[in-house]
């Protein structure tokens, strides 16, 4: 509660209480803020009979769900131990995240080389959090990315430099889920801004090559383009070729994220107003010039939202890819809990899971709440 | 950037493209591994370790024909499979060999287009009993209460089972899985059903002491497992059924991995066919002579893989019952290698 923003009027008395310095400082302060706190109260949670039960409600809820959540979680929780110790506590068992994480976070990689997969992911978030950074976006930020995800194939497959080779059958966890999330948003966003300028197109047989392929993506369920990409698509290919399925899903991922990315690029390109269309025209912008000029840095800077609420969806997508047998981290910490001794905790693998990709979601959020921003600062008035 | 990201993985889509050349052993041996279609994670069948190693009843299978074929068992490399998705990877020639508890049926062996190896594993709908009630075989469960899930297969069982020999039961209708354990587990019932497997999972996972409970050796229904392949490459199939074979007549032979290395000079011509001293399997089969010998070293005859993966050294601690040799009541049988 005491995070809401507060009242105008509570902004209008703090100034008023600002300009008596005669007050005794701290302890008035302190009375002062919660008599607010208690006004603001009983403006907002008690204002009618309906908001005071309401209220009401809602604390006993509160009073009821977080104290056990707390007590299960963390007071009578069991962090280290056998399965035995943690069937005889009450609380979670976070012993199983500890007995099994690395199994969780690397899968099947080589036990005594998973040190390469963990540095691999160290150096690819690290590289993401730089690459958000404005100040970066210079040309040397693409030399860096190419560096490192040369370093990362390096440390991923080895086979030089000493390292063993570990072909990519063996690869699970983590690095699958950002691997597959990251490069089919990076590779759906180019594709889905020329869907979207072909679905507006003047020549019929793109428009209709466009709309086809955004509706027959739309269409249908992600998992049945995983399932056509890993089980169907092999069928078709002639007898001993093979396209890695790691590969494979990569390509269906990116193909349906790009289509429905392309509907959100659609909408900004229909937001921006036709009179920059027919200013740019009147420049001789040729096409390429007016969209990439003109056009697009308006249109994509007004849709951020939707775009990211894409690009964390295809996070969370990801972890579909278990159907078609890749080892992401989800599938990783199902496995995790297949050892009998373990089973009965399957709760706190998925609670840790869960948090995993809370924490990746939460942060592309908040990264594009900066953004939008950051990049709309000169529209402000 | 883009396109540099694009290229660097065009670069990972030239990785695997192997030419099958001929027939699928000779694939096999030509790119030097075994790919195995396996289970996601299903412990004691094939699942990652904590060290993400494959393991399980099903790995060793797919273990001792790398064994076979390439003399080292660790030539593998795994594909886990969803239950969807088992049957299209083998027929599209994505993997060499399913070893992934598949129930070998008329319909799979004919329509589907595979061809089963020998059992593996006889699983199969059993019951689970308190041992305190001193229970030795299913046929003593007249009158007792049994926890069900209502409008199953798993019901039907039991009630055709308890018909059939004329007894009685009480069904405890439940609706869900965890319920009826718990409900067993507390003692609402005398007696829970399931596939032999599963239940030998759900003692280890869920019983307070797994020790108290006993899985009784009689088998409503059938679920045999085997490992499957394509059909129409008769030399592969041959391969993959005397592999399993072996692993069963190694076993009748009183061969072990660890005494292995010493029969190797026994005179017995069994044992002398078996690892190869008599020359001629192994040229039949289109493998080293010593074929055998090197799925017994590196992998073991059937009874340790059993004891390992399911049996007593393992969490599931199942018994060998309807798995045990033909010599000690069992259905394990292996035609002469000779």
């Amino acid at each position: 509660m005491s995070k809401q923003p507060p009242s105008p009027q509570l902004f209008a008395s703090a100034a008023a209480f600002e300009e008596e310095p005669s007050q005794a400082a701290i302890p008035a302060a302190f009375g002062r803020n919660s008599w607010k706190s208690l006004g603001w109260a009983k403006k907002n949670l008690f204002n009618t009979r309906l908001n005071t039960v309401l209220t009401l409600a809602c604390l006993y809820f509160l009073w009821r769900t977080i104290p056990p959540m707390v007590e299960w979680a963390l007071v009578n929780a069991t962090w280290l131990g056998t399965p035995d110790e943690c069937r005889a506590a009450t609380g979670a068992c976070w012993a199983i995240i500890v007995e099994k994480h690395r199994l969780i976070f690397f899968g099947t990689y080589p036990y005594e080389q998973q040190w390469r997969p963990f540095a691999a992911c160290l150096l690819f978030v690290a590289m993401l959090a730089a690459s958000g950074y404005r100040p970066f976006w210079r040309p040397w930020l693409a030399a860096a990315w190419v560096a490192t995800l040369t370093a990362m194939g390096v440390l991923m497959w080895g086979g030089v430099f000493g390292l063993t080779l570990v072909e990519n059958d063996k690869w699970g966890g983590l690095p699958i889920t950002l691997m597959l999330s990251v490069f089919s948003i990076v590779l759906a966003f180019p594709l889905a801004i020329l869907l979207a300028l072909g679905r507006q197109s003047d020549l019929p047989a793109v428009k209709a090559l466009c709309v086809g392929f955004i509706e027959l993506m739309r269409g249908v369920p992600l998992v049945s383009v995983l399932f056509m990409a890993s089980v169907m698509f092999p069928l078709f290919m002639p007898d001993g070729v093979v396209v890695d399925k790691l590969l494979r899903a990569l390509a269906g991922l990116t193909l349906f994220t790009a289509a429905y990315l392309a509907e959100a690029v659609r909408g900004g390109l229909q937001a921006v107003p036709k009179g920059q269309y027919e200013a740019a025209d009147a420049l001789c912008l040729t096409y390429w010039q007016k969209m990439g000029l003109i056009i697009l840095p308006q249109a994509l800077r007004m849709v951020i939202p939707p775009i990211v609420n894409q690009f964390i969806s295809c996070f969370k997508d990801t972890s579909l890819v278990t159907i078609v047998g890749l080892y992401d981290l989800l599938t990783a910490a199902t496995v995790a809990t297949t050892d009998p001794e373990w089973r009965p905790f399957f709760g706190e693998v998925y609670v840790f899971a869960g948090l995993l990709f809370w924490g990746f979601c939460y942060s592309m959020s908040r990264y594009s709440q900066w953004l939008e921003v950051a990049l709309n600062r000169h529209n402000r008035r | 950037m883009k396109t540099l990201i694009s290229a660097a993985l065009l670069a990972v889509a030239a990785l695997p493209a192997a030419a099958v050349a001929g027939t699928t052993l000779d694939a096999v041996k030509q790119k030097g591994y075994l790919q195995c279609g396996v289970n996601l994670g299903l412990y004691g069948f094939s699942a990652p370790d904590e060290k993400g190693k494959w393991s399980g009843l099903d790995v060793d299978v797919c273990r001792a024909v790398a064994a076979a074929v390439f003399g080292d068992a660790e030539k593998v490399k795994y594909t886990p499979l969803s239950a969807q998705q088992r049957l299209p990877a083998l027929q599209s020639g994505e993997i060499d060999l399913l070893a992934r508890n598949t129930t070998r049926t008329l319909s799979r062996d004919t329509a589907n287009g595979l061809n089963f190896a020998p059992i593996n594993f006889y699983d199969g709908q059993a019951f689970m009993v308190s041992a305190k009630l001193g229970l030795k075989s299913a046929k003593e469960l007249n009158g007792a209460t049994i926890c069900v899930l209502p409008g199953t297969t798993t019901e039907q069982n039991v009630a055709d089972y308890f018909r059939a020999n004329k007894m009685q039961f009480k069904p405890v209708v439940i609706e869900k899985n965890e319920e009826m354990h718990k409900a067993f587990f507390s003692g609402r019932c005398d007696a829970i059903s399931s596939d032999s497997s599963q239940l030998a999972g759900i003692r280890a996972a869920e019983a307070p002491n797994p020790a108290d409970y006993v899985i009784l050796p009689e088998q409503v229904s059938k679920e045999p497992l085997a490992p499957a392949v394509r059909q129409g490459d008769e030399e592969w199939t041959n391969l993959i059924t005397w592999t399993v074979y072996a692993m069963i007549q190694a076993e009748e032979l009183g061969l072990n991995s660890g005494n292995i290395d010493a029969a190797a000079a026994s005179p017995n011509p069994d044992v002398k066919r078996f690892v190869g001293a008599t020359p001629g399997n192994g040229k039949a089969l289109g493998v080293e002579e010593n074929w055998a010998f090197n799925i017994v070293k590196q992998v073991g005859n059937y009874g340790e893989s059993f004891e390992r993966n399911v049996g007593a050294q393992s969490k599931l601690k199942l018994a060998r019952g309807v798995n045990g040799l033909h010599t000690a009541g069992g259905l394990m049988y292996s035609p002469p290698l000779k």
